[in-house]
């Protein structure tokens, strides 16, 4: 490692990093959306081993009770409800974000935090109300599987409110530059997959799961 | 700063990014509601009769709505970022069939060598 390499010199300053070059439209290629792309794909694969596991033991009650006689499907369609407007709501903030709208950007990010809490509430809510009846997850294999897998999920839910709380503050400061609106669209793609997995929740835990 | 704003848009589009619009959001948020209000109604009330043919329905229907999204609220295509997040997709996708079906299968292979019937009386009297 003796040999010398000649560092570009610019402005009279040597340059010690490889510097990105900028395209012809002057915007940086950073890779970041495919990164955060494929760290959801790595989250599809945790909640895909936790469908398969309530795949296998979804049915091994152990003499407790049944998903028909614990899942209210009308509050589950209400928080599914909830879910699915919290994603058009963020579909906006984009909207808003690209042609330049702060205070719209800001005001659909904070409508979109509202129906997350209120989904969280919901799953609160169901948890509470399912260990008060005695269905806790030591009950069965079902009941295990079941408050992990959702569980999981608001746990999601949940991280992805804490990140838009902190989005909103950030955008309020420091307004909609560039680094804003790669956070606004790495929590997008974020948003938008936890609808997704919560379409295989529904269908497959609560909707077939009372057949 | 609005300017530079508009240059980066006008990328995103070029490169087949995302890049929705209101009617996009509009028409996948139309879908969504409807293929997750069939599958609801279906099994709280019982139209089709038979349990399976309700199941299959609920998962077909599931599917479509995942497309749907995809398309509408992700923006996925075979153009965004060079074609690495479908490809990474239908990567995930391969292994997330190995492990669910597999697992399924499996397990309930195991499942059928089991003997239910069997007590702990009829066990002590096996030759």
């Amino acid at each position: 490692m003796t040999k010398h390499v000649k560092l570009p010199v610019t402005d009279g300053a040597p340059v010690f990093f490889l510097t990105e070059e900028e395209d012809a439209h002057g915007h940086h290629e950073t890779g970041t959306m495919l990164g955060f792309w494929i760290y959801l794909m790595s989250d599809c694969l945790i909640f895909a081993s936790l469908f398969a596991v309530h795949a296998v033991v979804g049915g091994s009650y152990a003499g407790g009770p049944a998903p028909v006689d614990l899942f209210d499907l009308d509050l589950v369609l209400v928080s599914t409800a909830a879910l699915l407007i919290s994603s058009i709501t963020y579909g906006f903030a984009v909207i808003a974000m690209q042609q330049g709208n702060q205070r719209g950007t800001l005001a659909w990010l904070a409508a979109t935090g509202v129906f997350g809490i209120v989904f969280i509430g919901m799953s609160l809510y169901e948890f509470l109300h399912l260990i008060h009846i005695g269905a806790t997850p030591q009950v069965s294999a079902f009941l295990s599987s079941f408050f992990t897998l959702v569980g999981t999920h608001a746990l999601h839910v949940t991280f992805g409110v804490i990140w838009l709380g902190v989005l909103l503050v950030q955008i309020s400061q420091r307004g909609i530059g560039e680094a804003n609106q790669r956070r606004v669209m790495c929590l997008s793609m974020f948003w938008h997959f936890l609808d997704l997995v919560w379409i295989v929740v529904f269908s497959f835990v609560y909707l077939i799961g009372v057949l | 700063m609005s300017a530079h704003s508009h240059d980066a848009a006008v990328h995103r589009h070029e490169s087949g990014e995302a890049h929705g619009t209101v009617g996009g959001y509009v028409t996948g948020f139309l879908l969504s509601a409807i293929l997750t209000v069939i599958p609801f109604w279906l099994v709280m009330s019982g139209a089709l009769g038979s349990t399976t043919l309700t199941a299959i329905a609920v998962l077909g229907l599931g599917v479509a709505q995942i497309v749907v999204q995809m398309v509408y609220f992700l923006h996925m295509s075979r153009r965004s970022e060079g074609g690495w997040t479908l490809m990474a997709f239908v990567f995930t996708a391969i292994i997330i069939f190995i492990a669910v079906i597999g697992s399924i299968w499996v397990m309930n292979h195991l499942h059928d060598h089991m003997m239910p019937e069997m007590t702990a009386e009829d066990a002590r009297a096996l030759p």
